[in-house]
C-alpha cells in the first residue's frame, strides 16, 4: 500500500501549464490553431500568445485555451471515427440536380 | 514649427532625454535575450526592448533634425560619450533577477504612460505624433509589468522578498523622473514639453495602488535621491553599457546591415 506524498508532481514536466493558441485574421473567419504557450494563468497566457504569435501581421482576435480542456482523438480512433465510407454512395447527397440560378457556396 | 535658437537647443536636449531613456532601457532588456527564465518571457522582454529602441529611434531622429547638423539617430546613439547621455540613472541599473527587472520596468512604465498621455498634446506636431504612437506600446508594457508585480508580490515568500528588495533598491532613482529644470520649463511654457514635476502625483497614485494590491510596501522616505542624469551625470553602469552597445559601430565604422 503506497501513499503518494504531495511533494513535486510525479511528471517530468516541471513547466507551467500548457495553453493552445487560436488566432483570427479576418472578420468572420474561423480562429485557427497557431501553436501553444506555457503560462501560469489565463492573463499571462494571453500576453505570451500575443508576444509569440501576434507580433507580425495584423490579428483581430486571440484565444487561449488550457490544453487540458481539449479532448482530442488518438491515432487508434482513426478507423472507427474517420473512415470516409465513399463506397456507401447512399450516404452522400450526389443525386440531387441543382436548378439553374441556385447558388451553392 | 519655427524655432528660435534657444528653443532649438532646449528641444534638442529634451528629445535626447526622451530618446536616451528608451535606448538604454531597451539595451538593458535586450541583455535578457537567451537568458529569460522561460521562453515566453524571454520573447516578451525582448519584444519590449525592440519597442523601446523603436521609440528611441523616433525621438533621436527628431533630435538630429532639430539640431540641424546632419546627425542621424545612429550618430547620436553610437557616437556620443557617457557625459553627453541624458538618460535617467534608473534605466542604467543592472537587470538583477526577473523580479528586479520587472520592478524597474513597472516604475518606468507608469511614468512613461503618464508622460506620453500628456505629450500627445504637444504643440510640436512631430513630437505629439511620436508620443501617440508610443503610447499604444507602453499601455501593453505596463499591462505586462503590472501583472508580474501582482503575481510576484502576492506570490511566494521568495518572490515577494525579491521584489520588495528590488523596490527598496531602486526607489532612490525614481525621484529623478519628476525633476524639472529651466530647459523643460521654457519648453513647457511654449506647450512643447511637459513639466515633469506635474507627473508625480499621478505616478505615486498608480504605483501605490498597485503595490498595495501586490501586498508590497512602498519604500520609506529616502535619505538620498539620485539626481543629475539629465545634465550628464551617471552611475558607473553607463560606461559599461555604452562599451557594449557602441563597440561595433566604433570599431567598424563602415559596417552596414
Amino acid at each position: 500500500m503506497t501513499s503518494k506524498s504531495k511533494t513535486q508532481t510525479d511528471s517530468i514536466d516541471t513547466q507551467w501549464p500548457l495553453w493552445e493558441v487560436f488566432v483570427q485574421e479576418k472578420q468572420g473567419a474561423p480562429h485557427e490553431h497557431a501553436g501553444s504557450v506555457h503560462a501560469p494563468d489565463a492573463e499571462i497566457a494571453l500576453q505570451n500568445a500575443r508576444d509569440v504569435y501576434a507580433r507580425r501581421g495584423r490579428l483581430l482576435s486571440l484565444w487561449v485555451v488550457p490544453s487540458a480542456a481539449i479532448t482530442a482523438t488518438t491515432p487508434s480512433d482513426d478507423g472507427p471515427f474517420f473512415d470516409p465510407g465513399n463506397d456507401k454512395i447512399y450516404r452522400h447527397p450526389q443525386f440531387y440536380k441543382v436548378p439553374r440560378g441556385v447558388k451553392i457556396f | 514649427m519655427k524655432l528660435d535658437e534657444q528653443t532649438r537647443n532646449d528641444l534638442f536636449d529634451y528629445l535626447l532625454r526622451l530618446g536616451d531613456d528608451r535606448l538604454i532601457l531597451g539595451h538593458r532588456l535586450s541583455e535578457w535575450c537567451g537568458h529569460g527564465p522561460i521562453l515566453e518571457e524571454d520573447i516578451a522582454m525582448t519584444n519590449i526592448a525592440l519597442d523601446l529602441i523603436g521609440q528611441s529611434i523616433n525621438f533621436l531622429k527628431l533630435a538630429g533634425k532639430v539640431e540641424g547638423n546632419g546627425r542621424s539617430e545612429d550618430d547620436l546613439a553610437y557616437h556620443r560619450d557617457a557625459l553627453d547621455f541624458k538618460n535617467l540613472m534608473l534605466v542604467e541599473q543592472p537587470n538583477g533577477d526577473f523580479g528586479y527587472t520587472m520592478t524597474r520596468q513597472f516604475v518606468f512604465d507608469v511614468y512613461s504612460l503618464h508622460l506620453l498621455e500628456r505629450l500627445q498634446s504637444s504643440r510640436m506636431e512631430e513630437l505629439a505624433a511620436i508620443a501617440a504612437k508610443s503610447l499604444k506600446e507602453v499601455r501593453y508594457h505596463l499591462r505586462h509589468s503590472s501583472q508580474w508585480m501582482l503575481r510576484l508580490g502576492d506570490g511566494t515568500e521568495e518572490s515577494h522578498r525579491r521584489v520588495q528588495t528590488a523596490l527598496n533598491d531602486l526607489w532612490m532613482y525614481t525621484n529623478e523622473m519628476f525633476e524639472t529644470d529651466e530647459v523643460e520649463q521654457r519648453l513647457a511654457k511654449k506647450g512643447i514639453a511637459i513639466d515633469s514635476s506635474t507627473l508625480k502625483p499621478d505616478w505615486e497614485k498608480t504605483v501605490s495602488n498597485l503595490l498595495n494590491q501586490a501586498t508590497l510596501n512602498v519604500p520609506e522616505e529616502q535619505g538620498y535621491w539620485s539626481t543629475g542624469s539629465r545634465r550628464g551625470i551617471h552611475t558607473e553602469h553607463l560606461g559599461y553599457i555604452l562599451a557594449d552597445m557602441q563597440f561595433l559601430p566604433r570599431a567598424y565604422p563602415d559596417a552596414k546591415w
